[in-house]
């Protein structure tokens, strides 16, 4: 990662009166993996088509390697791309369709033919040349696919939901293989994707969309410890939201004043006293104890179990607050629990301010 | 009357009933194919013997072979003007944001549902404004027109089951827009082409209507010279003639049988790997 290879500034898609994409600013270093994530018709594959070239920005700029490429055409980008359900030109072989591209590019016969056998060791498909698209299974359709998009050696890979539509061993299994390819060709990839754990699993940077802006862009660990907006710290995760008035803002501290009582938080944004605002803590940072005691600095809850969720390695616990809140407590199963909570326990739920962020109550 | 509960008796009544409709609707053509080898000089069944001489006298009718020779001339042409028209049509409905595209989709069809006499009398009125009609090129034209609603409809069914994303694949992989489309989209429309193209050759060497309208003793296709026959002495060269028209027409329809299928084969993998987009009848 040493320079920005893409550059989005305020970058705008109306279809009419719909806003699809609306002013999205980011840049991708050279090498990168970003995820965009979001929910359907986030904007998301809008954005990665705008890339493309295959639809065009109402406003804004894209800028790759320095240049703006708003007046090229997707032929002229050289930008490699997998399409969600593969795109293989189903009346060429397995060849022929990832010689393609470099016949667009006129690349000599031979060394076409060795670049595609390349390619086709690469992806693990070698013998597999002369099969049609229609004769291979969903996973050989889609290493076809990306093979095909990283034969010409693009600069930049675009994939859009490229594991859709395989079943959850599949997706696992090829999420790692993409990520290795992604290693050892250092190509850039913007990865099109709905499923947060994938997003996690695959990328340095996510990026997070909701109705065509982009809420947070950053590092998992960024996105998950320090939550910009209520929809990213709901989108990535689990989160307990409480609700409340600002109380107290001062040093990247805030205090609310909620329905349970005065509860702390970090606060990256300023607050002005009185506004409404949420609190989010992430199920595993809350603690419970059996009664309120000394729970040193950490601010409490009181309320009582309502549901017990046994999830193998570990338990969720909902607790209905007494100020008529829901709270989500995860705890983890690994040693035996001494004595697990059960339904109609009253408890204690405690989590320290550093797990806790303060957000702006939008929606 | 417990065999009004057999299985077996409603099963013959249904063989029974559709061997008659079958029947029904195919001796005719049987018979003009017998009688067209007939020995007898006028139109019999059953013939009293069999012959080839109705053949041979066709062979060596100028008047039949201008006929056909006319036919064909017309035939090739509107069906190579259909198909390219046609194509372009399907591809702009299918693919373009066109505004009024329904609209416009409904007016190609228009030449299937008027009903012919109608299109017939009105291109009689405006060709003969236009010095058209009673030309070959006349023809031509009237008979472009009633073909291009089949390719357009045969056509635009494969569209409609190529991905769209396949161009847009193609534009990302280095192809302009005209290479895509003759790289990828045509070669998959290519057998329902043909398909249209062999619709539009049987719709202008079997028509009549509108080519008697059209017609002069100069231009006399094929129909139009047995509609004359047929008014007036019978003899069973007509027979002969409507054999070969028969097996032109049924040769046609055969070859597009087998392009169908070829066209099938792609559809069929598609449904099978559950890719098939929502809503597209194969």
């Amino acid at each position: 990662m040493t320079q920005g290879l893409l550059h989005l500034n305020e970058v705008s898609k109306a279809f009419g009166t719909i806003i699809a994409v609306d002013r999205i600013c980011f840049s991708l270093a050279e090498g990168e993996f970003l995820s965009l994530l979001g929910p359907s018709g986030s904007g998301k594959t809008t954005t990665l088509q705008m890339i493309a070239g295959l639809t065009h920005p109402t406003s804004g700029e894209i800028r790759l390697a320095g240049r703006p490429i708003g007046p090229l055409p997707p032929y002229k980008r050289d930008i490699g791309m997998v399409f969600q359900n593969y795109a293989l030109f189903p009346h060429l072989t397995v060849a022929r369709n990832i010689a393609f591209p470099l016949e667009m590019r006129h690349m000599r016969r031979a060394e076409i033919l060795r670049r595609v056998e390349a390619v086709l060791r690469l992806v693990d498909l070698s013998g597999y040349g002369d099969r049609y698209p229609r004769q291979l299974s969903g996973g050989q359709q889609q290493r076809v696919a990306l093979a095909r998009a990283i034969v010409f050696e693009p600069k930049l890979l675009l994939m859009d939901e490229p594991l859709g539509a395989l079943d959850k061993k599949l997706r696992e299994q090829m999420q790692l293989e993409i990520k290795h390819l992604h290693k050892r060709l250092g190509v850039s990839i913007i990865y099109v994707t709905h499923d947060q754990d994938e997003a996690l699993v695959m990328s340095n940077r996510i990026g997070v969309f909701n109705r065509g802006r982009l809420e947070q862009i950053g590092t998992v660990e960024q996105l998950y410890e320090q939550p910009m907006t209520r929809f990213v710290a709901e989108f990535v995760g689990e989160s307990n939201m409480v609700s409340g008035a600002v109380r107290e803002a001062a040093n990247g501290r805030c205090t609310l004043e909620t329905a349970d009582g005065p509860l702390r938080g970090r606060a990256r944004q300023a607050f002005t006293i009185g506004s409404a605002a949420l609190i989010s803590v992430r199920p595993e940072r809350v603690r419970l104890e059996p009664e309120a005691g000394a729970a040193g600095d950490r601010d409490q809850i009181q309320g009582h179990i309502c549901e017990v969720i046994y999830m193998g390695r570990l338990r969720k616990y909902v607790i209905d607050t007494a100020g008529g809140q829901k709270l989500v407590v995860a705890r983890q199963a690994a040693g035996v629990e001494a004595k697990p909570f059960s339904v109609g326990d009253a408890v204690v739920a405690t989590f320290a301010a550093d797990d806790a962020v303060v957000l702006e109550d939008t929606r | 009357m417990t065999w009004v509960y057999s299985e077996r008796f409603w099963l013959s009544l249904r063989a029974a009933i559709c061997l008659g409709v079958i029947l029904f609707l195919i001796s005719p053509m049987v018979i003009v194919v017998i009688i067209s080898f007939s020995s007898a000089p006028f139109l019999t069944f059953p013939p009293p013997g069999l012959s080839l001489q109705w053949y041979r006298k066709l062979s060596s009718s100028s008047v039949w072979l201008d006929a056909i020779a006319t036919s064909a001339t017309i035939m090739l042409p509107s069906a190579l003007i259909a198909t390219a028209a046609g194509t372009a049509a399907a591809v702009g409905l299918a693919r373009g944001r066109i505004p009024g595209a329904a609209l416009i989709a409904s007016l190609i069809m228009a030449p299937m549902i008027v009903p012919v006499i109608i299109t017939a009398a009105g291109m009689l009125g405006v060709f003969r404004s236009w010095g058209l009609q009673g030309t070959r090129l006349g023809l031509i034209f009237a008979h472009t027109t009633l073909a291009i609603p089949y390719v357009v409809f045969t056509v635009l069914a494969a569209m409609r089951l190529v991905d769209d994303q396949l161009e847009s694949a193609a534009l990302t992989l280095g192809a302009t827009r005209w290479r895509a489309f003759w790289r990828v989209t045509f070669p998959l429309i290519l057998p329902a082409m043909l398909s249209g193209m062999l619709f539009a050759m049987v719709i202008s060497f079997d028509e009549l209507v509108v080519s008697i309208f059209l017609s002069s003793p100069t231009v006399r296709p094929v129909t139009v010279q047995m509609w004359s026959d047929v008014r007036g002495d019978v003899d069973p060269t007509i027979a002969a003639i409507g054999a070969l028209l028969l097996a032109f027409s049924v040769g046609a329809l055969g070859l597009e049988t087998v392009l169908n299928r070829q066209r099938a084969r792609p559809v069929v993998a598609a449904a099978a790997e559950g890719t098939l987009p929502q809503g597209v009848a194969p």
